[in-house]
């Protein structure tokens, strides 16, 4: 069904190192054109690897990797974010020596079409009127909201968003959970990374169950609910 | 005019002024150091041997080229900027994976080689420069008669260090630089060209030493051996300031050479190592130094 779709992402055994540590074994996966597609899997699986690796963070690899067509493996890292990649990091990654407005303003917008200022502050309420606080001053959930704006401001439309719920509020992860309905009714097509399946099930299409650095297992949303047991079963919960 | 323990306050005021001269110099080369420790890791031991390098190349655009002092002035930071952006690509770049030890002995070395290369050529002697026209003669500002090429140092100094300021603290520029100094692979993910900017920065922090150079060169001696005098100095101040603080090296540089100009005035045999004892006063009780950040 989904594959009548075009085809963004397309990674084909793809491995990577850290340094000498061989962390992807081998992970295929593939995203459609406004999906959203979760990797689950527990800690250590290479789930943040496999992002840092797709924006060629991770500089040791070898496999395919394709985005629209473009060969990442070739690209240099300062490149990727120019295919229209945006990377939200699971340490949010704000800087403590600029301000808020300039950690906002920091990635370089990169396509047409980002949001403008107001359209973020829409999304971001918690955001406005905080130009000149100190950006690491925010609480958790409101860098991981600025971790989002500054990427979205990009104009962006292939996002890759490590755990954003972690260690944050319920009530912020609500929020941030109605931030991405929103950024999937706009047409953004996002990898997420998340440990909370309450949260990946609210807006995602399909899941991938990652371990030793192999993609495992691949769900539909519907199948992952229906199913609970076989996912708790890969993460042994 | 009356004294201050024991010292009339003209010939203190002419102390501090006269220490404003030397931590001008102290200032806009320990700039470049805390910029080129902040964003690239690297303690940069050549820093000396450009600012050396600055002086011989005005010399010899005048004796050569017949360019006189204002061009130089131009000039000079441009071409001892680029040849050290060259030897980032070329040498430094290579570095940057492995322990801070390597570049440390790496630009040591290079210091080293520079310095021999200008004695073997130049001789250790050194050469003089004449002040431009337009700035001789001196200033009456009824305490002393400062020299007006003296107050044109302190002046075009501290508008370049302040402008360096400006650029880094206000900037897009400047927080393309904060931010690669906390987080470069994150930074380079957003689709900011790191390395190059680690190239434009060393070029331009060695450039600066290169200003400082042409400043310096109608006031010392052109010699081989200028910058190994004073690079000692400068890391103290580097220290003393806070490694990689940019506002700090600023304030402490000037404020060194002032406190060093008092020592002249009050105790002149420990004016030479004053610095070094202020240093190690602030390594016992700020190990970050005064404007460092405590890890």
């Amino acid at each position: 069904m989904t594959d009548s779709r075009e085809r963004r992402l397309e990674l084909k055994g793809l491995h990577s190192w850290y340094g000498e540590s061989h962390v992807l074994h081998g992970t295929t996966l593939h995203v459609n054109r406004g999906e959203v597609v979760t990797i689950l899997g527990r800690n250590g699986a290479g789930k943040t690897t496999t992002m840092r690796t797709i924006m060629g963070i991770v500089r040791k690899r070898k496999g395919e990797a394709r985005l629209d067509g473009h060969d990442l493996i070739a690209t240099p890292p300062h490149k990727v974010a120019g295919l229209g990649l945006g990377y939200v990091p699971e340490e949010r990654g704000i800087f403590s020596s600029l301000n808020v407005a300039e950690n906002l303003t920091l990635p370089p917008v990169v396509k047409s079409g980002g949001m403008g200022l107001d359209d973020i502050y829409e999304l971001f309420p918690n955001l406005e009127g905080r130009d000149k606080t100190v950006g690491t001053r925010l609480s958790g959930g409101e860098q991981q909201m600025l971790a989002m704006a500054r990427i979205l401001r990009t104009g962006a439309d292939f996002i890759l968003l490590d755990e954003p719920t972690e260690g944050l509020a319920p009530v912020i992860v609500d929020e941030i959970a109605k931030a991405l309905v929103k950024l999937k009714a706009l047409g953004l097509t996002i990898i997420l990374v998340e440990q909370n399946l309450k949260f990946a099930t609210a807006s995602a299409d399909r899941h991938y169950v990652m371990d030793q650095g192999q993609v495992v297992d691949e769900f539909t949303n519907e199948r992952l609910v229906s199913d609970m047991a076989r996912i708790n079963a890969h993460l042994g919960v | 005019m009356p004294d201050i323990f024991g010292m009339p306050v003209a010939v203190l005021l002419g102390q501090v002024l006269l220490g404003l001269i030397n931590g001008s110099f102290y200032a806009l080369l320990s700039l470049g150091l805390a910029i080129i420790f902040g964003m690239l890791n690297v303690i940069n031991f050549a820093h000396g041997a450009f600012y050396m390098f600055g002086a011989f190349v005005t010399w010899m655009v005048m004796s050569w080229l017949g360019l006189s002092y204002w061009p130089a002035l131009v000039v000079v930071p441009i071409v001892v900027g680029a040849f050290g952006a060259a030897i980032e690509r070329l040498f430094l770049k290579r570095l940057y994976q492995v322990d801070h030890l390597y570049s440390l002995l790496f630009t040591f070395g290079l210091a080293l080689v520079m310095e021999g290369l200008f004695r073997h050529v130049f001789g250790s002697a050194g050469k003089p420069y004449p002040v431009p026209q337009e700035l001789t003669g001196v200033l009456k500002l009824g305490f002393m008669f400062l020299p007006v090429y003296r107050g044109w140092v302190i002046i075009a100094a501290l508008l370049v260090c302040v402008a360096t300021w400006l650029v880094i603290e206000k900037t897009r520029l400047g927080a393309y630089l904060r931010a690669a100094t906390e987080n470069p692979s994150l930074v380079q993910a957003f689709g900011i060209n790191v390395p190059l900017m680690l190239t434009i920065t060393y070029g331009f922090c060695v450039g600066l030493a290169g200003f400082a150079g042409v400043l310096a060169a109608p006031i010392y001696q052109v010699s081989p051996g200028m910058g190994s005098n004073l690079i000692i100095i400068v890391f103290a101040v580097v220290v003393i300031g806070g490694m990689g603080s940019i506002g700090g090296a600023i304030l402490t540089g000037l404020s060194l050479g002032v406190i060093e100009g008092l020592t002249k005035t009050f105790y002149p045999s420990a004016s030479s190592i004053v610095i070094f004892i202020v240093m190690v006063i602030v390594l016992m009780l700020r190990p970050a130094g005064l404007f460092g950040r405590e890890a």
